[in-house]
């Protein structure tokens, strides 16, 4: 285990490095400078900030300094926000992210957890179908339409929640149902699947055969075996929650990374852009990393495959 | 003898789109104590269903017991509540199933899947069910029992893996244990192992077993009784000598005729022509008249009833009636018949110790 972990790690930095010149490159390629004048900014002061950010450099250099300055940990100043550091920026905003991405991912969890186990023992029934139908929407409508909805009528129609903004529980409610939404949706689908999958398994008769109460099977049996698939799914969900979080943060006007994100990229501020793409691979590719580590601990097959240690 | 299981009348169906499958049609069988008692037939007729419905582990929907009786002492098991059933299955009667490598839970480690019937039924605690649970799989004959009962399924071969299932079975020293195809998935040498544990098992602990195969080989080798199914029906019961040496029904007379023997190398297998019947739409009459070349007029009209060929031997054929014309089975299975008298190496591994 402890070697191929070792080994995950070093390709890990290999794609790093890769998505990192990569977004270099794509940056160079974006229409627009940083400075396009929304400021009034003169000729001259023009010709000065870009000498002052290295932007006249050849392409080359400066792709070597910014690979430079990434080995030591310096993502660069931000454009902007006059000459105040990425890392900084992006420490100040995460909070909020983490903090909106890590509830929904836990109620969205649970709940699709909780709808998929139920609408697989009520196969076929009109619970069954029930759920489904919610899975369906949960995936089909954009996050940003029930966004728009919740804040329309729980906000100002009725007045029971927060519009916007980020200041205390009540303001985490909506965009964390919004964001949830689609966890539960894909969540509950997958899990009922694997559950109708294990509970048609030859094993859950001879556990039956053993005269175990349908609780037990159900309990030691199926859920167990149905959920550590979905360990799978995490990865790619956790993507698609951060690309969620995005829009989601702008509409709720949520102090957060995705936030900060989207306006960088209206004003053409490349540090940060750059510096935020990393971090978000950065935060994937381990992700994806704990998701594999932890499927070879649960399953007890993979866990042997992985190496004897 | 004793009987320690009756079925009566059984009729099991299933509810599907297409409409009623009728599974079992009206089996009767009974199990003696200590006694092996094969069933065969060919794919799709009702063998399992039959073992099931006797398990209580029929899928309701869309199965359903419709009719008969399943005589257990003096409960009637087809009647009896879930609850009840529970406390039956897996202590006093057992079933291990035909595929070793999908019928152990592939996350949990075997000492534990053996120990849930003991803690269940025997009201053990974790440690003397451990303790129990090793002592189990020395039994079935698994070396290093105490290293191997925290390993999980896909660290042991198939052959382990079915005397891992044996031990579960077995755990609670059940009174009937139904093995339903349990040696179809391994190959042959594994086959000969299992069903000399299974041998030597109901030797030392007296069970009696119900075995479910469509190999006739097999059969020598491990039965006391055959009851041969067709069809969601026995169409033949008797002991293994009378089925093997004088088989009355023409259905019997195909299995046999189907059956390799080792002896022989030219021996073609006469394969028993077209395919069973539809059991959503049963035939009138006898469900194996289209395939039966002795098949008369009264065939396509009415079922044939159990005729009694000796106290031990029950055939359901026409031919057996007083006003049939008398039919000699065909020349290459007569020939067969009298190919396995009772010394030849086929048979004998129940009682003589040789094996196949
Ligand atoms: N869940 C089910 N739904 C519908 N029909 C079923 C179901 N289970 C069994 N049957 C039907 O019952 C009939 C008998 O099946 P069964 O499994 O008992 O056959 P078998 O004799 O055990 O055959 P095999 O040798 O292949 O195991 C088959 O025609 C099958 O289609
Ligand atoms: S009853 Fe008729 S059809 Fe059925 S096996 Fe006997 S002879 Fe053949
Ligand atoms: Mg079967």
């Amino acid at each position: 285990m402890g070697r191929y972990i070792g080994g995950r790690v070093v390709s890990m930095i290999i794609t790093f490095l890769i998505i990192a010149s990569l977004t270099f490159f794509l940056m160079k390629l974006l229409p627009g400078t940083p400075f396009n004048n929304q400021e009034k900014l003169t000729d001259t002061q023009i010709v000065q900030l870009n000498e002052k950010y290295g932007l006249n450099d050849p392409v080359a250099v400066q792709y070597f300094n910014y690979m430079k300055n990434l080995f030591v940990g310096d993502l660069g100043v931000s454009f902007q926000q006059d000459g105040r550091e990425v890392s900084t920026i992006i420490g100040e905003r995460i909070g909020a992210s983490a903090y909106l991405g890590f509830q929904s991912i836990v109620l969205g969890t649970i709940i699709g957890l909780f709808l998929g186990i139920i609408a697989a023992l009520r196969h076929n029934s009109f619970l069954d179908y029930g759920t489904m139908v919610i899975a369906v929407l949960g995936i089909s409508i954009p996050n940003f339409v029930i966004a728009g909805l919740m804040q329309y009528w729980l906000g100002v129609k009725w007045g029971l929640l927060p519009v916007a903004y980020w200041d205390g529980f009540a303001y985490t409610i909506m965009p964390t149902i919004a964001i949830a939404s689609i966890v539960v949706a894909t969540i509950a689908r997958f899990m009922r699947t694997e559950m109708l999958e294990v509970l048609g398994q030859d094993y859950i008769t001879t556990a039956k055969a053993k005269g175990l109460s349908s609780t037990a099977v159900v309990i030691r049996h199926t859920i167990r075996n149905a959920s550590i698939p979905i360990i799978t799914i995490m990865g790619p969900l956790v993507v698609a929650l951060m690309t969620g979080t995005l829009v989601i943060e702008q509409i709720f006007v949520i102090p957060g990374l995705g936030e900060k994100f989207v306006n960088s990229i209206m004003t053409n501020d490349f540090p940060i852009i750059m510096g935020t793409t990393l971090f978000y691979s950065l935060l994937f590719i381990v992700v994806i990393l704990l998701v594999d580590v932890m499927y070879g601990i649960i399953d007890p097959r993979i866990r042997l495959a992985g190496g004897k240690d | 003898m004793e009987k320690i299981l009756e079925v009566n009348d059984l009729h099991v169906s299933f509810d599907t789109f297409a409409g009623e499958v009728k599974a079992v049609r009206g089996v009767n069988f009974h199990l003696n104590k200590g006694e092996t008692l094969a069933i065969v037939g060919e794919s799709g007729s009702g063998k399992s269903v039959t073992s099931k419905a006797v398990m209580g582990l029929i899928p309701n929907p869309p199965g359903r017991i419709k009719q008969g009786e399943i005589k257990f002492g003096d409960r009637d098991l087809a009647q009896l509540p879930e609850k009840e059933m529970q406390k039956i299955r897996g202590s006093e009667i057992s079933m291990i199933f035909q595929d070793p490598m999908t019928s152990l839970n592939p996350t949990m480690t075997i000492g534990k899947q053996i120990m849930e019937g003991l803690i269940k039924h025997q009201n053990m605690s974790n440690s003397e069910a451990k303790e129990r649970a090793i002592e189990l799989l020395k039994l079935v004959g698994i070396p290093n029992a105490e290293g191997r009962v925290t390993e999980y399924p896909h660290q042991f071969s198939g052959g382990m893996r079915q005397r891992v299932v044996i031990a579960i079975a077995l755990a609670c020293n059940p009174r009937v244990l139904i093995a339903d195809e349990p040696t179809t998935a391994l190959d042959v040498t594994i086959q000969a192992q299992i069903l000399e544990l299974l041998n030597d098992l109901q030797e030392k602990m007296g069970t009696s077993i119900i075995f479910i195969t469509h190999d006739l080989g097999v059969v020598a080798n491990i039965a006391d009784r055959v009851a041969v199914m067709y069809a969601g029906k026995i169409v033949e019961t008797g002991t293994v000598d009378e089925i093997f040496y004088n088989p009355q029904h023409p259905y019997t007379w195909g299995l046999l005729g189907s059956m390799p023997s080792l002896d022989s190398t030219d021996e073609e297998l006469i394969a028993i022509p077209g395919s069973p019947p539809d059991l959503l739409d049963p035939p009138k009459g006898d469900a194996f008249a289209p395939r039966n070349p002795y098949a008369m007029q009264i065939d396509t009209e009415m079922e044939p009833p159990l005729f009694k060929v000796s106290d031990t031997h029950y055939a359901a054929t026409w031919l057996l009636h007083e006003k049939a014309p008398k039919v000699e089975p065909p020349a290459a299975i007569k020939k067969r018949m009298q190919g396995m008298a009772p010394d030849e190496p086929i048979i004998g591994a129940k009682d003589g110790g040789k094996h196949v």
